[in-house]
């Protein structure tokens, strides 16, 4: 088994006195999509902005290549190469593909933005993810679909040599040939090595594209599996009752937000 | 279990082609021109549509219109209206709006003239000083509506009213202050020598060419998008007519004896303009400033989560604003010769922002160029120029104002209706 690329140990989070996240271990390993499960308010979204950085940790380690490491805020995440896709996509309608991709972090020859090496850039990389479904990277993104939206907010973190990305919902909202599209995009960025985390409420989204599956109940991690070793049955049981014959948390009846 | 990216299957050039045929030819240039503009996309054409129609209806009712002598005083009148529509695109890019815009000119123009008369200073000093006293409005503006968080509509309504009492109390009720600086003046009276004015003409002509070869160069050699060679060169030419058809029709004499006087050349306030039309094009599609100013107009949050400070943004386009209305306030002055109590006051403000929308910026924020206020600061400027000829009374002027105020918002609300259902 690889060394985990980066790995939550024993994470609590409470927001007075709701305790959100008890003891949480949570591992991204690279080359593999590893899928974040459970019921809405499980915890999922806040263990997603506890790595992301904006929620702070009450205790716990965040490691990265297997070295604690101190994050203090989305910059010292972003630092580290982890890259968020969120839900609601952080793109602006009028700006053309490149404009998205380079937003904040524009390349310059002095005070005069650099186009050129900009688009090149941004093609090599919608290439390399083998995108073709974008007629051209100068196309505004008001004019594109949800699928080609969200390709290109994955992309963007792929452009940034980040080495994990979290995809909060990507095909939520998306079509069966979309959903398709970007679920052959987050294989593939696995298979560039990256760590993925794919946060879905789809178990048939999650059989096909994840290597492990960790469930969360009610704050707790009910389990963290290999997809193999469970059934799509299983996974729900985990999700609704925390449980599933012998996986899972035994003791559920104690657990409590 | 890393895989290199290099040894990823990467496609063949070939195979990205789709991208690429966007330089197709000119026919494909030209139908996606026509399908930007049914989606909505309109830009500067309801602008230019305008010029024509009030050209055609000013030229049947008055034979002045067309001589080179009027030509020459919409370009003089049209020169403060610009500055300041040109200044708004600012705060109209990020969704905001600045009411205060016209009369924080007024106020500017006061100080200098003050400085100009009671302590003697030298015009670029005064100049700065009214330059100054704009920006510390903008400033203020800025800061209390992205920091407190009022809406801007609000907060320049406020500063509307209260900077009106600017001029009053340091001019007085009924007075007025003289603006016969040489400089100053000489803006609006004097002209650039007609040698000069042509070698300007002809250095920008080859300048643009130059840029728009060398660009096409480039986008060509390193395979990016870009427009069919037959486009450039025909943007070129449109472009040297344009420009050396208004200095040909302005190095002639236009004075109404021309056996006593001579009156030929390029107003100086077309300079000022032009070059205040090539910085801030330059900030705004080649800067980072500028790439995030349309970012946060077209979703702040995305902006935010880039890492843009959107509170500086916002800051910096009411100060921009506000320092062009600073100039836009010296211009007029400039054109009449005084400052008065209510300068900025009248129409100014409504006619700028007219300006830019009707030049084709969105007042729903994230659409517009600075050119948009150049070629909209024309349109608007020709209404009172050629009502003025027509001495006609001047509630007709209250009510064209008006009228092209909400046209100009009607098209922009169509044609973004158009754009959320056709997408480009």
């Amino acid at each position: 088994m690889t060394e985990p690329l980066l790995e939550l140990r024993g994470v609590n989070k409470s927001f007075g006195v709701v305790h959100v996240l008890h003891d949480v271990d949570f591992a991204v390993y690279p080359g593999q999509v590893t899928a974040l499960v459970g019921d809405n308010g499980a915890g999922k979204s806040t263990l997603v902005k506890v790595i992301a950085g904006i929620y702070g940790r009450d205790n716990g380690d965040f490691l990265f290549d297997g070295a604690p490491v101190n994050v203090h805020g989305p910059r010292d995440v972003a630092g580290l190469g982890v890259e968020v896709v969120y839900q609601d996509l952080a793109l602006c309608d009028n700006l053309d593909i490149v404009q998205n991709m380079f937003l904040g972090r524009e390349l310059r020859h002095g005070p005069v933005l650099d186009e050129i090496t900009m688009e090149t850039q941004a093609r090599e990389t919608l290439t390399s993810l083998s995108v073709r479904t974008v007629k051209s990277v100068r196309q505004p993104v008001a004019s594109l679909s949800g699928g080609q939206r969200q390709t290109v907010a994955i992309a963007k973190a792929v452009l940034w040599n980040s080495r994990v990305v979290l995809l909060d919902e990507p095909t939520a909202a998306l079509g069966v040939a979309q959903t398709r599209q970007v679920l052959d995009l987050v294989r593939r960025l696995a298979d560039r090595g990256l760590g993925v985390v794919l946060i879905s409420h789809n178990m048939n989204d999650v059989f096909e594209v994840a290597d492990r599956i960790t469930a969360l109940y009610l704050g707790r991690v009910a389990a963290d599996v290999h997809v193999e070793e469970v059934s799509h049955n299983q996974v729900v049981e985990l999700i609704t009752a925390g449980r599933s014959g012998d996986l899972g948390l035994q003791n559920t009846a104690s657990a409590t937000i | 279990m890393t895989v290199d990216s290099d040894s990823m299957p990467t496609l063949a050039d070939g195979e990205f082609q789709a991208d690429t045929q966007q330089s197709g030819s000119l026919g494909d240039a030209v139908s996606a021109y026509l399908n930007r503009l049914r989606g909505g996309d309109m830009g500067s054409l309801p602008a230019i549509l305008g010029l024509v129609v009030l050209f055609v209806v000013f030229s049947s009712l008055h034979d002045n219109f067309l001589t080179t002598y009027n030509m020459a005083n919409l370009v003089i009148q049209s020169a403060s209206i610009c500055v300041l529509a040109m200044g708004l695109i600012f705060v109209l890019l990020l969704g905001e709006i600045d009411l205060s815009a016209g009369v924080a000119g007024g106020a500017s123009a006061t100080i200098t003239a003050l400085m100009l008369l009671d302590y003697d200073w030298t015009w670029w000093m005064a100049t700065l000083a009214g330059i100054a006293v704009g920006a510390v409005i903008g400033l203020a503006i800025g800061l209390l509506v992205s920091l407190l968080g009022i809406p801007s509509f609000v907060v320049t309504l406020a500063f509307f009213l209260a900077l009106q009492a600017v001029p009053l109390k340091l001019i007085g009720s009924g007075g007025s202050l003289r603006f016969n600086n040489e400089v100053l003046r000489g803006l609006s009276i004097k002209n650039v020598p007609v040698t000069a004015g042509w070698i300007a003409a002809v250095v920008i002509v080859l300048g643009f060419a130059a840029l728009s070869l060398l660009r096409y160069r480039s986008q060509v050699a390193k395979g990016l998008v870009h427009q069919p060679l037959s486009l450039v060169i025909i943007k070129i030419v449109a472009m040297a007519v344009v420009i050396l058809g208004i200095t040909a029709l302005l190095s002639q004499n236009r004075a109404p004896n021309p056996e006593i006087f001579t009156i030929e050349g390029i107003p100086w306030v077309a300079p000022v303009v032009i070059v205040l039309l090539l910085w801030w094009t330059f900030v705004l599609t080649r800067t980072r400033f500028g790439r995030h100013l349309y970012a946060v107009g077209g979703n702040a949050e995305a902006a935010r989560r880039a890492g843009i400070n959107v509170t500086g943004m916002k800051v910096a386009a009411f100060v921009i604003c506000s320092s062009m209305a600073a100039i836009s306030g010296l211009l007029a002055a400039s054109y009449t010769g005084k400052v008065s109590p209510g300068s900025g006051g009248g129409n100014e403000l409504l006619y700028a922002v007219g300006a830019a929308v009707i030049g084709g910026t969105s007042l729903f924020g994230g659409r517009g160029r600075a050119i948009n206020g150049v070629i909209g600061g024309l349109v608007i400027a020709t209404i009172p120029n050629g009502l003025g000829l027509l001495n006609q009374a001047s509630y007709i002027n209250f009510l064209v104002t008006g009228g092209v105020l909400l046209l100009a918002a009607s098209v922009d609300a169509i044609s973004r209706r158009r754009r959320t259902s056709s997408g480009v």
